[in-house]
């Protein structure tokens, strides 16, 4: 080990093992171990970089490279330059878009330059199927200090005053969730990790539990040791197969060193973890409907109150906290509560993870502190919009959460501050759409979604959310009328009122704001049946003008030889065959085809 | 794997492996560490580059310099002085030494890394290296 001297990082999250990130780790191990370094070279799989637009990522250290856009054919060439020789391969350095330079240092690329990682601390740094590792980071030292040094009632006053909110979405105080659960007398409770991320582009829970397992399991024994439970369980969703494998591998090894079972680190406390699969449904996201799924019963919410904490699984107190809030308690216990509350804004403190996807350069994972603007996270961060195109707009908090537009670029991201502008924090998706999206069609999107993953138990959400999109479908089609757009604003307004659980509650959400900020586009829409943007098929049409000069390459792409005209003369279309697939418009070079 | 029974154990294990993430942490914050580059073509090899660096990172080690961190590089260009190492403290220029033999090296270790001392066998610097 001593003699150790680099240490290859290869990204091991599940966007770049399935870009052949496992071959490439192969090939580094053995083309090392020809070359003879295999005792004073490390390869290591880690967790998610975060850059997933440039993944499969390598990082090597100390001199910290970060390659981008790894092939297995690429290694040899790294192993002969970089690690025999210390030359650094250029052309896989990534280069700043801006000022055409390649970095090789990740600290100076924009992409990392803003973020703070906390959750993420270790993501991408140690390799999460090494428990050693995790500990050389300090891990499982908050839950030796909360156990040995530590009361139940300071360590959630210490989660109270470090004002960390719920991290899945609600925005609740962990500390005082704590406080409810540990309140109520029992036989026995439970711990519980919401795992079941499922808002469709968010995926930094999976990352979190890929790259950084041993967070969750510590914080989860920690807040059992504050609410006084014995037994944890993560309900995880059956589609995360590696976190799955990663967390149970994880949970084992914690296991045989002691740090799970009984009598912890010889304080007397006995805590263990199990997992629970789920079948990855969006509303078991919801606590009361996951407590539901994991009893064995439907994935189906009921009324709150009774409130977990009071009568939760098996009708004992019980605490739900979501992936990434866990991962922030065993820092908070040993950084403590100033030094995170300083982090972030005055309600909001801390940093949060967001999934930015969609329209935008870099695609990937990020953390920054909060009230970080949108400006900042959407430009300097994730490096504008995808070929120099418009912002429109982005949606945040998911199905669940509204659009932002240019007016909001500013508004420094928080809970309250989402909320005020008529969307939320959610998980922390972010899907960034450009001048070419049509508004109404990204509502219909989540619309379908939300009807799709209704679990049909209240009629507002089951009935509702279904009228919602056919109703959708008409303005889409050109076939709506204003009635139209008042029954949507009404029909929304009664859904958000009545349904039971927050998935009906939200369900309206993308649809009101984005008539609220594009109240134009529904009116082109349904008055002249036009989609400005350019989306909804059935409202464009493609025609030819006179820069044709029957080059016949149109003609030659359609799919369904709907283009018709003589070599050297203007060419027609005919609208009653053509399917609007643009490939035409995409091939002609005379800017003869006009998209109406 | 014996079952870790205390805080005091647990402390225990990390100190005995943190060196696994050791230089990894190093390379996080390279710029307030003092870097040695050790010159490893095909020359400096040849002339034992790479057991100084071995002999470089045990040593520093030994003497209780922790803000050291050693990486190999390309060759420097001073083939007549190989093995060359160049050694940067936080904030100031790179030095660079040639025909570092294992006494020369705990010599740079003793005086120019520990009290910024210089030592003989100091190569003028007539190249900058281009970030």
């Amino acid at each position: 080990m001593a003699n150790e001297k680099m240490h290859v990082l290869v990204c091991g999250g599940t966007g770049c093992l399935s870009a052949e990130g496992e071959e490439i780790i192969t090939n580094l191990k053995s083309q090392i171990a020809e070359a003879g370094l295999d005792t004073e070279v490390a390869v290591l799989k880690t967790g998610c970089f975060g850059f997933c637009e440039k993944g499969p990522i390598v990082k090597i250290l100390p001199d910290n490279t970060f390659y981008v856009r790894v092939t297995p054919e690429d290694t040899e060439e790294i192993v002969k330059e970089h690690l025999i020789k210390g030359r650094k391969v250029e052309r896989l350095l990534y280069v700043d878009p801006d000022k055409n330079e390649a970095i090789s240092d990740s600290k100076k690329m924009d992409f990392y330059k803003k973020q703070m990682r906390i959750a993420l601390r270790n993501c991408g740094f140690i390799d999460p199927a090494n428990i050693d590792e995790y500990i050389a980071r300090d891990g499982y030292m908050a839950l030796g200090k909360a156990v040995t040094d530590m009361t139940p009632d300071t360590v959630i006053q210490e989660v109270k005053d470090s004002g960390l909110r719920g991290r899945g979405g609600g925005g609740f105080p962990t500390g005082l969730k704590w406080q409810f659960a540990k309140s109520y007398d029992a036989d026995q409770k439970y711990v519980i990790c919401n795992a079941d991320e499922g808002d469709p582009g968010a995926f930094m829970d999976r990352s979190i539990l890929e790259g950084d397992p041993h967070s969750v399991i510590e914080a989860m024994a920690i807040c059992g040791y504050a609410i006084g439970a014995t037994i944890g369980r993560v309900y995880i969703r059956a589609e995360y197969p590696l976190a799955i494998k990663r967390l149970q591998y994880a949970i084992d090894e914690a296991r045989n060193y002691g740090l799970l079972g009984e009598d912890i680190l010889g304080s007397g406390f006995e805590f263990d973890i199990e997992l629970t699969l789920g079948a990855g449904a969006f509303v078991c996201g919801e606590e009361t409907a996951l407590i539901h799924s994991m009893e064995g019963k439907r994935g189906e919410p009921t009324t709150k109150p009774p409130f977990p904490a009071e009568s939760g699984y098996w009708g004992k107190p019980t605490n739900v906290n979501n992936v990434e809030t866990f991962a922030n308690i065993p820092v908070i216990l040993l950084k403590g509560a100033d030094w995170f509350s300083s982090i972030g804004t005055e309600k909001s403190t801390g940093t949060k993870v967001f999934a930015l996807a969609g329209k935008i350069n870099n695609v990937g994972l990020i953390e920054v502190p909060m009230g970080t603007t949108l400006r900042e996270v959407i430009y300097d961060i994730g490096g504008g919009i995808k070929d120099g195109k418009k912002f429109k707009a982005v949606q945040t908090g998911g199905p669940s959460g509204g659009c932002l537009t240019e007016k909001d670029l500013d508004t420094p991201i928080d809970f309250d501050n989402l909320i005020a502008k008529g969307s939320m924090m959610g998980s922390g998706g972010m899907i960034v759409v450009d001048e070419e999206s049509c508004m109404p069609a990204m509502a219909k999107f989540y619309l379908e979604f939300t009807e799709e993953e209704s679990c049909g138990k209240c009629t507002p959400c089951r009935i509702g959310t279904k009228r919602l999109s056919e109703l959708l479908e008409l303005v889409c089609n050109g076939k709506a009328e204003m009635r139209h757009l008042d029954e949507l604003k009404r029909l929304s307004r009664v859904i958000k009122d009545t349904s039971l659980c927050g998935l009906g509650q939200t369900a309206p959400n993308p649809i009101l704001s984005t008539m609220e900020a594009f109240w134009d586009e529904y009116i082109a829409h349904v008055k002249d049946k036009t989609c400005p943007a350019g989306e909804c098929s059935n409202l464009i049409k493609y025609v030819i003008n006179d820069n044709c000069i029957g080059c016949t390459v149109c003609a030659k792409v359609c799919p369904v030889e709907c283009i018709e005209g003589e070599r050297k003369q203007m060419h027609l279309i005919d609208q009653d065959e053509c399917i609007k697939c643009g490939a035409c418009y995409e091939k002609c070079k005379f800017e003869a085809i006009d998209k109406k | 794997m014996a079952k870790i029974k205390s805080l005091d154990e647990l402390m225990k294990i990390r100190a005995n492996v943190q060196n696994k993430v050791d230089l990894r942490e190093k390379g996080e914050n390279i710029d307030s560490l003092i870097q040695v580059h050790v010159a490893m073509a095909t020359c400096g090899i040849a002339a034992g580059a790479r057991e100084i660096m071995d002999f470089i990172i045990q040593d520093s080690h030994k003497e209780g310099i922790d803000n050291v961190v050693v990486t190999q590089t390309g060759c420097m260009g001073y083939c007549y002085a190989e093995p060359t190492i160049q050694v940067t403290l936080p904030g100031k220029d790179p030095v660079v030494f040639g025909e570092v033999t294992q006494e020369k090296a705990k010599k740079i270790i003793e005086k120019y890394m520990k009290n910024g001392e210089l030592v003989d066998g100091i190569i003028p610097v007539t190249h900058k290296t281009v970030e």
